[in-house]
């Protein structure tokens, strides 16, 4: 059996974060009641004409300044025509020959190799308007067809790889890094559920037969809903043009590229309808918008606005708060909001590996069991930084703080309020010293032991300690213990 | 005569006439002549008798109205207007109301114009006598065996047959200029950008421009005071002060002004004698009025025309592909061809039924060269072409600060005389597709009678927004002729 490279590209639309579509003034809100966020610009009514939004433009340029892209100094808008029910105009506007970032590349996470990266290529990031929806209402056996034009002219970045990536694991790691790069900038929210993330795959077989390099016909896959189904998808692909090439013997040069869509529900790709002919698009610039000129100081001005990509995000974290390189990329990748509420917390408690910790483990158990993100978290940052501070100082310890984490998540209280809730008071260190006094008196075993030379002899009296005052440090019991036996 | 636009407002403005006077003159008017000519798509009799009766009342009350208060207008049937259909006098839009006014429909409503009706076309635009309309063909009101020409034929004839004192016509190689040069009327298509598109129904983006149509320059200059300016929702839109344009007339005095004249342009195969005389004759009176006549090449105005005919198909092929029957425009009832299937099948005979003859050609011109393929062969030439015709023009306004020469061939032919003969068609906007690629002011004024009687006009032209010296010059000229006085007799 000769051995096969999987070679995959991506082309990835992303929605970038506007107010108002790409040509008009309409808002790209999700969910609304069909039809209901058009006017004649986006509805390409007769006499209509678009006009640019800047916003995008400036979303565009941050996102290739981020990937890494030169960003040329002209940029113009041109028309792809092609007739479909849901592209009002006939055409869409999109960008040919001069897209707005050209040339770019994304680190990533080599699956194959821990602590490793891969460079991944991009060819080019270009701006275009999106088109509507339509709805078959087949299965009840009605011929009609509805269509929802609400998303005609909301903003998209098409983002193309190179055909660098050579797995499943490769493309989906370029996918989570993508996305976190571009919810990191505010550039996209890059949520696939309202398809402000949509994910197209190219993907073939370099085989090597007898020493001979043959490449399989490249097949782009559409329709792709979740990272997971990007995967399972390309998987799938893979075995199933090695076998159909096992079968046919059928090549690049024997057959054109294809079409195929991914059925989730039944895990396998599926042949979609072939054109009777290839598509011309027939580009040509678009006469109603003028060239954008994108003079150097507007690229420095958007630049300027970039704080810190998530892998710079992940270097700091380890050089200004120590954190280890594991920890460092658990919290970057949550996101944005998290690396927030993350720093917050180390600063208000001093202690950012407690902090560190404390995130990976209750945090994100709690946004876990409930089901919500960092920025509905009940708890604010400065709040639980307190918290851990008062760990920190030794005026709380473990287990009484996990108390009052509990308390602050159900409650809505300062953590001085949650700790009088729960009875936690300050004791002073005399009221400590005569309780400590006191256990000794009573067993005189233990400071024998402890003169002994076993001074773990002390741990049997921090429990009854606690028994008598829950308040009571176990730490500074410990300490006062040993003070009192050794005098 | 109280046929023009400024005569109108003196008549309002001293009471010698009402607004409502005026636009029932206007309705009778209509009334008399369009079941002959077919100059008028739409008429607006209650919504204009509304703002007439309007216009008075507030006139009454001595509150203040708008430049154009109480004139009736008439507007080409592509421009917007949410209580009048906008038709492009094609099939495919015949029941179209837009939801919102063209930008310099707004304008006109600002000025308190009253808006009377929309005007015949050539469908789309697209044809120069006016012919081939929806709507069957208008006639010329100097003789009504004559084209009007075209596309915004209709705008003009009814101008000329004293329907309306003004009207808007839009220009893409020539159809403001060479219609008014056929009905003897005054016709000026503005600098690229000068006025707004937003709400102009495309044909050819790039060069579609709406202009004003009246017997005389100073009536002209009025209008386009009302509709230029700057306006967001068109990129294209320039943003620069609008002149007062009705001030920048008020003199006769051309002494220091150069005028260039295109040698070659005069002695062009197809130019009719009478034609030739009248630009002669235009020049003497230029020279009359102190300018001084030089020599100006335009070395690359041979491939104006073929120009033209590569840039206009390829944006109208785009721009009208939105009348598919799905969103825009006629839906065909026809059976489904199995080979198609249901979508295609709808695509195909809506958009067959929907558009006559010429815009089939003109989308199928513009297809075939925007394909691949072809695109470097021809659409992608044609931008290097015009990019070295704007050079020309360029050049040509270092040595003159106005270009003069012929703005048709011919005077008007006679109905069905080209129609068979799309060449033929294409050759009558010669002299004026140039100031379109170029994206300059150009106006035709009246200049002469041929023998038969029928109007001649010539076309100045002038650098990027010079509309104030284009309208000047135009003025001086009819401050010396009678051209712009007659009026057609009983054809
Ligand atoms: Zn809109």
């Amino acid at each position: 059996m000769p051995q096969y490279e999987t070679i995959i590209g991506l082309e990835v639309h992303v929605q970038l974060k506007t107010d108002s579509k790409l040509f008009c003034g309409c808002s790209t809100q999700f969910g609304a009641p069909p039809n209901s966020q058009v006017c004649p610009v986006c509805l390409g009514m007769p006499g209509a004409l678009p006009v640019m939004n800047r916003q995008a433009i400036t979303l565009a340029v941050k996102a290739g300044l981020a990937l890494n892209c030169n960003i040329p100094p002209m940029t113009k808008w041109d028309r792809k025509q092609y007739f479909y029910p849901d592209l009002p105009k006939g055409y869409q506007i999109s960008q040919y020959d001069l897209p707005i970032c050209a040339d770019g590349f994304l680190d990533i996470d080599d699956p194959a190799s821990e602590g490793d990266t891969r460079r991944i290529g991009l060819i080019r990031a270009h701006l275009e308007e999106d088109a509507g929806k339509s709805q078959h209402d087949e299965a009840s056996g009605r011929q009609d067809s509805r269509i929802d034009l609400n998303r005609c002219g909301t903003p998209l970045l098409e983002i193309v790889s190179q055909p660098d990536m050579r797995s499943s694991a490769e493309a989906k790691n370029y996918l989570t890094e993508l996305k976190l790069l571009l919810t990191h900038l505010e550039v996209s929210d890059c949520e696939m559920q309202e398809g402000s993330l949509r994910v197209d795959a190219n993907i073939n077989l370099h085989l090597d037969v007898d020493g001979k390099k043959i490449a399989t016909p490249i097949v782009e896959v559409k329709n792709m809903n979740s990272f997971r189904a990007v995967e399972r998808a390309l998987d799938y692909e893979a075995e199933r043009q090695y076998a159909h090439w096992e079968e046919t013997g059928q090549t690049i040069k024997d057959a054109p590229k294809t079409t195929r869509g991914w059925d989730d529900s039944r895990e396998q790709t599926f042949a979609q309808r072939e054109k009777e002919e290839s598509a011309d698009y027939r580009y040509f610039p678009d006469p109603d918008l003028l060239p954008v000129r994108l003079p150097r100081s507007f690229i420095d001005q958007v630049r300027d606005t970039i704080q810190e990509t998530p892998a710079q995000a992940r270097d700091r974290l380890q050089t200004q708060h120590g954190l280890s390189a594991y920890d460092a990329d658990v919290i970057v990748n949550q996101g944005a909001a998290m690396l927030g509420y993350f720093e917050t917390v180390a600063d208000v408690s001093g202690d950012p590996k407690r902090a560190s910790s404390w995130i990976q483990q209750d945090v994100l158990r709690t946004l876990k069991e409930q089901e919500t993100s960092i920025e509905e978290f009940p708890i604010p940052a400065k709040r639980l930084g307190e918290l851990l501070g008062r760990v920190r100082s030794g005026d709380l310890d473990n287990n009484r703080a996990r108390d009052v984490f509990a308390y602050l998540i159900d409650n809505d209280s300062d953590v001085d309020s949650a700790c009088t809730a729960l009875g936690i008071e300050a004791v002073d260190s005399g009221e400590i010293e005569s309780l400590c006094q006191k256990l000794l008196d009573d067993n005189p075993q233990v400071v024998q032991d402890v003169r002994g030379g076993k001074q773990q002899a002390v741990g049997r009296l921090i429990g009854q300690a606690k028994k008598v005052n829950p308040n009571a440090n176990p730490q500074q019991v410990r300490e006062t213990l040993l003070k009192l036996i050794n005098g | 005569m109280l046929d023009s636009v400024s005569a109108i407002l003196n008549a309002l403005a001293s009471g010698d006439a009402s607004a409502r006077q005026i636009t029932e003159r206007s309705l009778d008017a209509i009334a008399q002549t369009d079941p002959k000519i077919n100059a008028v798509t739409h008429v607006a009799a209650e919504a204009a008798l509304a703002t007439a009766d309007d216009v008075d009342r507030r006139r009454a009350a001595g509150q203040p109205l708008g430049a154009l208060a109480g004139v009736p207008i008439a507007i080409k049937d592509l421009i917007c207007t949410t209580d009048m259909p906008t038709t492009c006098a094609s099939r495919m839009l015949r029941d179209f109301v837009p939801p919102y006014d063209a930008t310099v429909i707004r304008k006109l409503r600002d000025a308190d114009a009253v808006l009377i009706g929309k005007t015949n076309m050539d469908e789309f635009a697209m044809g120069a006598s006016n012919e081939t309309s929806a709507y069957g063909p208008t006639r010329n009101p100097w003789n009504h065996d004559r084209i009007p020409g075209g596309s915004s034929g209709g705008s003009a004839a009814t101008v000329a047959a004293g329907q309306v004192p003004a009207s808007l016509g839009s220009d893409t190689g020539g159809s403001i200029r060479q219609p008014a040069s056929h009905c003897g009327i005054t016709g000026l298509k503005p600098t690229y950008g000068r006025v707004s598109r937003y709400g102009l129904v495309a044909f050819a983006s790039s060069l579609d421009q709406i202009g004003p149509m009246a017997w005389s320059a100073e009536d002209v200059a009025l209008l386009l005071e009302t509709i230029a300016g700057y306006e967001p929702r068109d990129s294209t839109s320039l943003d620069t002060p609008v002149p007062e344009y009705s001030k920048a007339i008020q003199s006769a005095d051309l002494r220091g002004i150069k005028i260039g004249v295109l040698r070659d342009g005069l002695e062009q195969d197809g130019l009719d004698e009478s034609v030739r005389k009248s630009v002669t004759e235009a020049m003497q009176v230029f020279i009359d009025l102190g300018a001084e006549i030089v020599d100006v090449q335009l070395p690359h105005s041979q491939y104006w025309v073929p120009t033209y005919y590569v840039i206009a198909p390829c944006e109208a092929s785009s721009n009208l592909s939105r009348y598919d029957g799905a969103h825009y425009g006629h839906r065909s009832d026809a059976d489904i061809d199995p080979a198609d299937g249901p979508l295609l099948s709808m695509y195909r005979h809506s958009r067959q039924e929907g558009f006559g003859s010429e815009v089939k050609r003109r989308i199928m011109i513009g297809t075939y060269a925007l394909s691949t393929g072809y695109y470097d062969a021809y659409y992608n030439k044609a931008l290097k072409v015009r990019r070295l015709i704007r050079g020309d023009y360029d050049a040509a306004f270092q040595q003159a600060d106005l270009l003069l020469g012929p703005t048709a061939p011919t005077s008007a032919f006679a109905l069905g005389d080209k129609l068979d003969d799309p060449i033929q068609m294409y050759l009558c906007d010669l002299y004026t597709v140039g100031a379109n690629l170029a994206g300059i002011p150009a106006i035709s004024i009246p200049a002469g009678l041929d023998d038969s009687g029928l109007p001649i006009g010539v076309q100045l032209q002038a650098p990027a927004l010079e509309e104030s010296r284009l309208l000047f010059a135009a003025a001086a000229f009819q401050s010396q002729t009678q051209f712009h006085q007659l009026r057609p007799g009983k054809p």
